[in-house]
């Protein structure tokens, strides 16, 4: 992998080469990303190039204080808050709704009441998935299902956490979100995948 | 006297990405790892929250069509050559 310096030094002299890398590295994540604020496909695309001028603009004055990476994804999502709201789309990141605190990470009804002797204990017990059907290509769609069904800063954060493997920091800085934050919407994500998991793959039946 | 704390474990899945991503007291580390090595059912909990995130990583985004990568390179070419990048 190229480091960052080595990046910004190809493009700066002009290689088209390091420039094409870039932009097929990071073009699906960021449609993705572009998709998730505007929820059209024709807009996120165009979203997505005014990025990449953006950044051809921004790259004499950049000064590597954030990752590239980082860098460019800011820029996208500023870009999409902008456009989605001149389209008339209420923007997930602007605001602290959408996110319930209080949401739990496994169902309430597979722990034991307040009133047991074993309050806040497992009423059935998760056992660990099967390892081979984990592998199998119908559950890697079911993942990519869970992952579309959630609500929007989670499934962000998710894709960049543990399908794209990005650090909470830069998860932080591309979103414009605190540590806290981040990790309270990769919670949710990631209890609601495995959840989806554990009920398509546990040979269990759902019983208590 | 002793304060040991203990934690249930229904507790435990909601500490549990805390604990995974290594931002835990250290206090509430011990007593989560405390649980843990008395409770099967949340060991369990924790392979299949291990499993979940493992099997997330080997989704791919999908490899979409590069939009119009004539163009960027166009674009590209243009700011090589100094010429003002199209504001978009």
């Amino acid at each position: 992998m190229r480091s960052d310096e080595e990046t910004l030094a190809a493009l700066r002299r002009g290689d088209e080469g390091v420039f094409v890398e870039l932009v097929r590295q990071h073009q699906a994540l960021m449609l993705r990303v572009a998709w998730r604020y505007v929820r059209n496909r024709t807009v996120a695309e165009e979203v997505v190039q005014e990025t990449w001028l953006a950044v051809l603009s921004g790259l004499g004055g950049f000064e590597g204080r954030a990752s590239v990476k980082t860098w460019i994804f800011r820029i996208l999502v500023n870009r999409a808050i902008t456009r989605a709201q001149r389209e008339g789309r209420a923007v997930p990141f602007s605001s602290l709704g959408g996110d319930r605190a209080d949401e739990p990470a496994v169902d309430p009804d597979r722990f034991r009441p307040a009133d047991d002797r074993y309050a806040g204990g497992w009423k059935r017990v998760p056992e660990p998935l099967p390892e081979e059907r984990l592998l199998a290509r119908e559950t890697l769609g079911l993942i990519e299902a869970a992952i579309a069904g959630l609500p929007e800063r989670q499934s962000l954060v998710i894709m960049m956490r543990d399908v794209e493997g990005w650090s909470s920091e830069q998860v932080c800085q591309a979103l414009s979100i605190s540590e806290a934050n981040q990790r309270v919407l990769l919670h949710r994500a990631r209890s609601k995948v495995r959840s989806c998991l554990e009920s398509y793959l546990d040979p269990a039946p759902a019983l208590t | 006297m002793s304060t040991e704390r203990t934690i249930t474990c229904q507790e435990l899945t909601e500490a549990l990405t805390d604990y995974l991503e290594g931002v835990m007291a250290p206090e509430d580390s011990a007593t989560l790892e405390a649980h843990l090595a008395v409770c099967e059912a949340c060991v369990n909990y924790l392979t299949q929250m291990r499993q979940t995130i493992a099997a997330t990583s080997r989704l791919r985004v999908e490899d979409v069509e590069a939009t119009a990568p004539d163009d960027l390179l166009a674009a590209f070419r243009a700011w090589k050559r100094g010429e003002p990048i199209p504001e978009p």
